[in-house]
């Protein structure tokens, strides 16, 4: 088991006034596992994924991510976890801009302590596995959306984490560079990577093979059904 | 390292008009405090080669009574000094930090020389065969005086260029006859000093600070003083010291050694004592004069480098609020606190640092002006360069600290979802 979530609440403050977003999220995801999370906006959807990813703390309940507490972690070692084991992938790419794609992809190789030669390498080899080797030198802003989709990934991918994390990855992207990134999630997951992809859109959630949906702050459909969820989806 | 400083440059020169603006305070800083020291420092090299002479290192060992040289041109010989024994003067000739030394009879005015009808009213040296060695003098023209002269009171001379301007007009000295006393000596040679002391004169002040005797030396073998004076005149002596800063170390031995020679008849102030002029004391009162005044200008600019510094943590936070998203992203990849303190630290300090060197190589350009204009001498110092630009760098890291703090603090999804 990668993902445990046990009554997950989660609380905002505005000022003394606690609002709450989660309630009583229980969810479990398997090693290998491609899961859809799918809800409209304000659900909570984006509040879960960032439980997932270790950038929040949930205010109570369990999480164990790859059989560790993270509630007892300290800032660091969620820092390490993120780089090691978790990859993101965000709607709107968050490439930085004066770097070349190169460095970008290399980042969280720096950021594991690799060697500058040896991260050069690795981001290569990474780029040329999303078909952006003819594009190494450029600067993000000379991409395409989809391109700079497909640099996000690879330098999500390139620490071989465990999980990649995505946040709407298809939102700002035409069709078929959607299309494109979803056939990236497919062969990224059929070589073992467990995917938590966000979504409001039901056909990108379709590619997933187990949708779960929140509404409210709560998980609608139980986290455990399989397989049928695309056709129910497809009447809904 | 390397890459977070070559980061921050790629930083500041994405934003050259902002970077610029905010290093000015540094960079008006650092190059005041430049000028200002390059200034002082100058001004104090200044008094110290006008007040030694440069790189001669002689030290004057003479009689003093009341703090003043006692003067036999209108003084009689006082009571219980005797002239300097043999042993006396191996013992001195031993110290370790002496290069030569030489004993001499002076009159710093006779009334008693003329050449035809001119009078002489420079100064008289009668002078032992080190004494142009260790004084620092060169024969021009003509001969230096042979041992057969030094030894046997021969009645020969030598001028410096300024008595031969002050005696003869246009004809050759080398060969004519002057008297001292009523004794005729012969003109053998002209001696100039080796390396001129020229004091650079920038105002009155310093001309009379400086000028001595305009109207000339005059030597004679010492075994000759008898001849014009009286013979148990005592003996000065002239020490070189093998460096500048052991010319007090050498003043002291051998005032000391000197004094033990003498014999006390007067316990009071009036007692005659073989003293040295403290030139290193005199040139650091006279510095000291100089660098206090400054010290206040350096304060002043300080308060710039202040400035400076708040501009530059004004600047950074600005930078942590617009790079928000950008913390959050490294963040989110697995950047520690650690290293985003250090990126923004980083980034302070090589902005400052740019600013502290722009600021000293203008510090340099000012002081250069202000010598041109003023003419004030400057120097400029290594030390200062290198403490500026590591101060400019610690003002940075210390106005830095509050932005890269509240940088690294940043909740990773807070930051991320920051617009």
């Amino acid at each position: 088991m990668l993902i445990e979530l046990n009554n997950i609440c989660k609380s905002y403050y505005q000022g003394k006034d606690a609002v709450p977003v989660l309630f009583d999220i229980s969810l479990n995801v398997d090693e290998g596992e491609y899961l859809a999370i799918m809800g409209p906006s304000g659900s909570g959807k984006s509040t879960l994924m960032n439980i997932i990813g270790l950038l929040d703390l949930q205010t109570s309940g369990l999480y164990k991510f790859d059989g560790q507490d993270v509630g007892k972690c300290t800032d660091n070692q969620l820092s390490v976890i993120r780089n090691k084991k978790i990859g993101f992938v965000f709607q709107n790419f968050n490439l930085l801009p004066r770097q070349s794609i190169v460095e970008n992809v290399a980042l969280p190789l720096l950021y594991a302590g690799v060697k500058k030669k040896e991260r050069t390498e690795r981001a290569k080899e990474m780029l040329v596995r999303v078909g952006l080797e003819e594009r190494m030198s450029f600067k993000p802003t000379q991409l395409s959306g989809g391109q700079k989709q497909r640099v996000a990934i690879a330098r999500a991918m390139v620490t071989h984490p465990r999980m990649l994390l995505a946040d709407e990855p298809t939102g700002a992207l035409d069709t078929n560079s959607g299309e494109q990134v979803m056939k990236l999630f497919h062969e990224l997951n059929n070589e073992g990577v467990t995917i938590v992809m966000i979504t409001h859109e039901h056909e990108i959630a379709n590619h997933a093979s187990r949708i779960v949906t929140i509404r409210d702050g709560r998980l609608e459909q139980g986290g455990f059904t399989e397989k049928d969820s695309k056709q129910e989806d497809n009447v809904l | 390292m390397l890459e977070n400083i070559r980061l921050s440059l790629q930083g500041i020169l994405s934003h050259k008009v902002r970077s610029i603006l905010t290093m000015l305070g540094i960079i008006i800083g650092i190059a005041a405090i430049i000028a200002i020291v390059s200034t002082i420092k100058g001004t104090n090299e200044q008094i110290k080669n006008n007040l030694i002479g440069s790189g001669n290192n002689a030290v004057a060992v003479q009689l003093y009574q009341n703090d003043y040289p006692y003067d036999f041109s209108y003084q009689d010989t006082p009571d219980g000094i005797q002239v300097v024994s043999d042993d006396i003067k191996k013992q001195i000739s031993e110290f370790d930090e002496i290069e030569s030394v030489s004993f001499y009879r002076t009159r710093t005015y006779c009334d008693n020389v003329y050449y035809k009808k001119n009078q002489f009213d420079g100064a008289m040296f009668g002078i032992d065969s080190n004494y142009f060695n260790t004084a620092g003098y060169q024969i021009q023209k003509g001969r230096g005086f042979t041992s057969n002269e030094y030894n046997n009171s021969a009645k020969v001379v030598i001028l410096d260029s300024t008595a031969v301007k002050s005696l003869f007009s246009s004809e050759d000295p080398i060969g004519q006859t002057i008297d001292i006393g009523t004794e005729p000596f012969v003109v053998i040679g002209i001696a100039i000093e080796s390396n001129p002391f020229e004091p650079v004169i920038n105002s009155e002040e310093d001309y009379w600070t400086y000028m001595q005797s305009s109207s000339g030396k005059m030597f004679i073998p010492s075994k000759s003083w008898s001849i014009a004076y009286k013979y148990d005149e005592p003996e000065s002596c002239l020490a070189k010291a093998v460096d500048t800063d052991s010319m007090p170390t050498v003043g002291k031995k051998v005032s000391d050694i000197l004094n033990t020679t003498i014999q006390i008849t007067d316990n009071s102030e009036d007692q005659v004592k073989y003293q040295s002029e403290d030139i290193l004391g005199q040139a650091k009162s006279l510095q000291d004069l100089s660098s206090s005044t400054n010290t206040m200008l350096i304060w002043i600019a300080s308060i710039s480098l202040l400035v400076g510094g708040i501009g530059v943590m004004n600047i950074m936070l600005v930078s942590v609020t617009e790079r928000t998203r950008e913390i959050g992203l490294k963040k989110a990849l697995g950047a520690k606190k650690r290293r985003i303190l250090i990126q923004f630290l980083t980034e302070a300090s090589v902005l400052t640092s740019i600013g502290g060197i722009i600021g000293v190589g203008i510090g340099i350009g000012l002081a250069q002006l202000i010598s041109k204009i003023a003419s004030v001498p400057v120097s400029i110092s290594s030390i200062s360069i290198v403490v500026s630009v590591i101060f400019s760098m610690i003002v940075g890291i210390v106005f830095g600290l509050i932005p890269s703090v509240k940088a690294s603090n940043l909740n990773p999804i807070d930051a991320l979802r920051y617009e």
